[in-house]
């Protein structure tokens, strides 16, 4: 089956405009009518919701935080992208439009990211009129800086904390509309699963995570802006509860999960020191517009002090690989040159897994105030983890998972294959085909919400006119919500000898090893065989310990993490079917002879949609192919 | 290393808390605090005893999850949140006691765990500019000196933790509030709505059950995104104004 992404005809850069001129409205009066329950308070549901609210639709709004305002958007540091050419720099929407396909390696929906960029400015107004602080200039005007991938600065940030002021924003936005009662927040709310009505999306079962209260929640369309599930490797830059759970419920009830192999593994990040780790630390990838990058030249130098290594003996690798792009190289490649110094002995540190990221010239040819005030905080985080003090040394960093690029499949509203089911944000898969290029996520999370939604929600709404919303009493809802009460009994009932972390540590240690930055085809193999063995134990010899009807921690963690260990087999399968290496999925079986990710255009130019069959059944792998129009498929050089 | 906990623990928000104490053995000095409790918990569930329950989430400092007050300090010794508090800052040894963040606006959900609601409620009341999506001008329009927009951002930092009204002597929100209304009052954005805003955020923090201000600079002392005390005193001067100005029936 070839899922429909209803593409709206015409050229491309009028595409959006002619949708929205024709776009079906709906009046105040009907608006009012309509029920919109929105699973997620980051970036892309915030946005939604404040904007859907402030259109009058009546919004419920769910998150697992205890306020919205500490979903994980908060965490970003580094900058959004617009096209805003204020630097004239000879940048522009078809410029970011370019750069963003070219940096997901051709495997992106041209029509969805044309409209990114040509919303991106309008992100920008948005937000200074909410009052978000952005860097500015002197003369009041907003600063820029350029970052990975790009060679124009179109990056707008607030000091290293761009992301929380983004959310702050829209939290803002949305608790204004809390307040007049147009938007009704849940927070310490856990969707567990969907309900579907006539196969339309009509309803949410979710847990209170106070009171262990499960119940039902009826709307007429329900979004997902759940976030992305880089935390199926265990050890990750997302938050701790970041997860899969609400995407792979929906697949679960017949949502495609589109390319879930495509992670993306973040170049600088702090190393890891141990196995008492419980997350990693990013080091934003604006530092890598003054940071040099090395490795020492020869293996017998990796143990002495960074300083006792003349230039002489210092490989510079991605100035050196990359002349054109060099430290700024996108993430994929960035990372793979990492790992590839280590695999052959010339990584430093502790492990031998990490390279040097070096801001000696910067100081030098800036001066220390000058760095300070462009990268304090992160210096301080790194001095405060590792106790090193990075104007003085070089800071060590090593590639760790950062972002997911696949997600559930969407069509051009946004809205999945299960009619009425949208999905924004990082949990769907649309904008950033095989690699995310920096700063673009927050910018992707923030024109679905603000800016797409708010238009394209009507296509399916006004298909509802006359229908009457069901009610949580109905049986489509009782039945799920039977169903949930008995998963969360189970968990409870195995009474094994395990923590739910040792089950997710060795799920992501595995993943890490076969499905990770490089990945082969016996090592995918391998994990799909092992993955059932140790779902099977999972719910053997898990231990968790209380009872459902308190705040239990553990078991929120073993909900999320028997669904992980689902996910994860699906990931693999997703890797192995693609067979080709293109931007984040690298198999060492299709490279080139200097080692470059070698895409098969002829067949894999596709969105991978896969089809749950049943518990046990091996599932479909359904194609949307990728019609270029405009961009001609090239090999991605950043030389 | 190796540690001694006293904690508190608390079944649900009706019931009677206590301190129970833990031994934290063989920790890794690099590992943080948080970390340290994920080792004594892994070692409880082995021995069958409930999780102590923790709020957390980010893990890096910025989402203001973590709340945990440690020997009697909101966040513990150093200046950052719970999250980025490594174990290298503690003695061999040491006897470590760890509270919930303690305000009676902040009641206690289950152990460790608070509800901070009250945070939100305030916000909603008037911690925002009002403005639809869509209608804004272009960015660059209203240049804004980099003087103001870098204080502002200063005060735009706060992470919403709720350690300055746990470590108030009269669980004071002011730090918090005083952050808000600055951020947002320093901006030509926010100015229109600069005086009501000081009125409804004040107002609803005094309704939440939050103490006044009466200058202990405890919440300074422990504001992991080191948001100064000099916002409480320019809220001050924005709400005198702004009361002043209803006094007298002037439009806000
Ligand atoms: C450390 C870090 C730094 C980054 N830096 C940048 C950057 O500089 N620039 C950039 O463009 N991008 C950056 N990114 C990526 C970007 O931050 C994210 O992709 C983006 O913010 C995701 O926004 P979102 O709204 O889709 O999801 P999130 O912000 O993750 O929000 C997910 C929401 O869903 C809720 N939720 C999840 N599951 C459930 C459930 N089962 N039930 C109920 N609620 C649920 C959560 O509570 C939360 O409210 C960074 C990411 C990380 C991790
Ligand atoms: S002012 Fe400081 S201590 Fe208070 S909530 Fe904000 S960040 Fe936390
Ligand atoms: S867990 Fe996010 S700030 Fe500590």
């Amino acid at each position: 089956m070839t899922p429909d992404a209803h593409i709206p005809d015409g050229p491309l850069k009028d595409k959006w405009t002619h949708y929205k001129n024709h776009a079906k409205i709906i009046s105040p009066a009907n608006k009012r009518k309509f029920k919109i329950l929105i699973v997620g308070s980051g970036l892309a549901g915030g946005s939604a919701a404040a904007t859907l609210g402030e259109q009058g639709y009546d919004i419920e709004c769910f998150c697992y935080q205890d306020s919205p305002r500490r979903a994980h958007s908060i965490a970003a540091q580094g900058g959004i992208n617009a096209a805003k050419n204020y630097q004239n720099d000879g940048d522009s929407a078809y410029r970011l439009f370019y750069d963003t396909v070219k940096g997901g390696d051709f495997r992106s929906r041209e029509s969805n990211v044309h409209r990114l960029a040509e919303v991106s400015n309008a992100i920008i107004d948005q937000c200074v009129a909410q009052g978000v602080p952005f860097a500015r200039e002197y003369g009041g005007l907003l600063g820029n800086r350029s970052f990975g991938g790009a060679q124009v600065s179109r990056t707008f940030y607030a000091r290293g904390q761009t992301g929380q002021q983004l959310l702050l924003g829209t939290y803002q936005a949305l608790s204004a509309q809390i307040g007049t009662g147009k938007v009704k927040m849940f927070p310490r709310t856990e969707m567990l699963d969907l309900v579907l009505v006539d196969g339309h999306a009509k309803g949410i079962v979710v847990r209170d995570m106070v009171t262990g209260e499960i119940r039902s929640h009826a709307g007429d369309a329900v979004l997902l802006c759940t976030g992305g599930y880089g935390n199926v490797f265990y050890l990750s830059t997302n938050a701790k509860g970041c997860n899969v759970t609400a995407t792979w419920r929906a697949y679960k009830r017949g949502a495609f999960f589109a390319n879930p192999c495509y992670t993306q593994i973040h170049p600088t990040c702090i190393p890891v020191s141990g196995d008492y780790q419980s997350k990693l630390t990013l080091m934003s990838e604006s530092l890598r517009n003054d940071g040099r990058v090395w490795a020492p030249k020869r293996k017998e130098d990796c143990a002495k002090a960074p300083q006792d290594i003349p230039e002489e003996d210092r490989d510079y690798y991605l100035e050196r690989k990359y002349p054109s792009f060099g430290n700024l190289a996108p993430r994929d490649i960035s990372s793979r040159s990492a790992k590839e110094i280590c695999d052959e002995g010339r990584g430093v540190g502790p492990t031998g897994l990490g390279v040097y990221l070096d801001f000696a010239d910067a100081i030098k040819r800036l001066g220390r105030d000058v760095v300070e005030e462009r990268y304090s905080n992160l210096f301080e985080m790194y001095h405060n983890i590792t106790g090193e003090n990075a104007y003085e040394r070089p800071m060590r960093i090593y590639p760790a998972v950062h972002y997911t690029m696949g997600g559930l499949w969407v069509d051009y509203n946004l809205m999945s294959n299960i009619p009425g089911l949208h999905v924004l944000g990082e949990a769907n898969f649309s904008d950033h085909g095989a690699n995310r290029l920096g700063a673009s996520a927050l910018m992707q999370g923030l024109a679905d919400g603000y800016f797409v939604i708010p238009y394209t929600l009507g296509n399916y709404l006004t298909s509802q006119f006359g229908k009457k919303r069901p009610e949580t009493t109905d049986p489509a809802f009782q039945e799920v919500e039977k169903e949930v009460r008995e998963r969360t009994a189970a968990l409870l009932a195995v009474k094994g000898t395990r923590s739910v972390d040792s089950f997710h540590r060795e799920l992501g240690m595995l993943l890490w090893d076969k499905c990770g930055m490089a990945r082969d085809k016996a090592g995918l193999e391998e994990a799909i065989a092992r993955l059932p063995k140790l779902r099977e134990e999972f719910w053997k010899d898990v231990r968790v310990l209380g009872v459902g009807e308190n705040l239990n921690e553990s078991l929120e963690k073993a909900g999320r993490v028997a669904d992980f260990l689902e996910f994860g087999e699906l990931m693999c399968r997703d890797a192995l079917a693609r067979d080709e290496s293109c931007g984040g999925h690298f198999r060492i079986d299709h490279q080139t002879p200097d080692g470059e990710a070698l895409r098969d255009d002829e067949n894999f130019s596709h969105v991978a949609a896969w089809q749950y069959q049943g518990p046990n059944a091996v599932p479909t792998r359904n194609e949307e192919p990728l019609v270029y129009e405009e961009v001609k498929l090239a090999t991605r050089s950043y030389k | 290393m190796n540690f001694t906990l006293r904690v508190w623990r608390q079944d649900g928000p009706e019931t009677a808390g206590r301190f129970e104490e833990y031994p934290a053995r063989n920790i890794p000095d690099e590992a943080s605090f948080l970390e340290m409790l994920d080792l004594v918990n892994e070692d409880l569930i082995g021995k069958g005893i409930e999780p102590v329950e923790f709020d957390h989430d980010c893990r890096e400092g910025i989402c203001g999850t973590c709340s945990l007050t440690i020997d009697g300090v909101p966040h513990g010794p150093g200046r950052g949140t719970t999250c980025q508090l490594y174990m290298r800052s503690f003695r061999e040894g040491e006897v470590i006691v760890i509270e919930p963040f303690r305000a009676t606006p902040f009641p206690i959900l289950r152990d460790l765990t608070v509800d901070r609601g009250a945070f939100d409620t305030i916000i909603q009341s008037g911690g925002f500019i009002s403005e639809r999506s869509g209608s804004a001008p272009d960015a660059n329009a209203v240049p804004i000196p980099k003087t103001i927009a870098d204080l502002a951002m200063d005060a735009a930092s706060c992470i919403g933790c709720g350690a300055c009204a746990a470590a108030c002597p009269n669980s004071s929100a002011m730090l918090f509030v005083g952050a808000k209304v600055s951020h947002l009052g320093l901006l030509p954005q926010g100015k229109p709505e600069k005086n009501r805003r000081a009125l409804s955020m004040v107002r609803s923090m005094d309704e939440a059950g939050f103490g006044n201000c009466s200058n202990y600079y405890a919440c300074e002392a422990v504001c992991p995104a080191s948001i100064p005390a000099s916002f409480i005193a320019s809220l001050n001067r924005q709400y005198a104004v702004a009361a002043a100005k209803e006094t007298v029936g002037a439009t806000l």
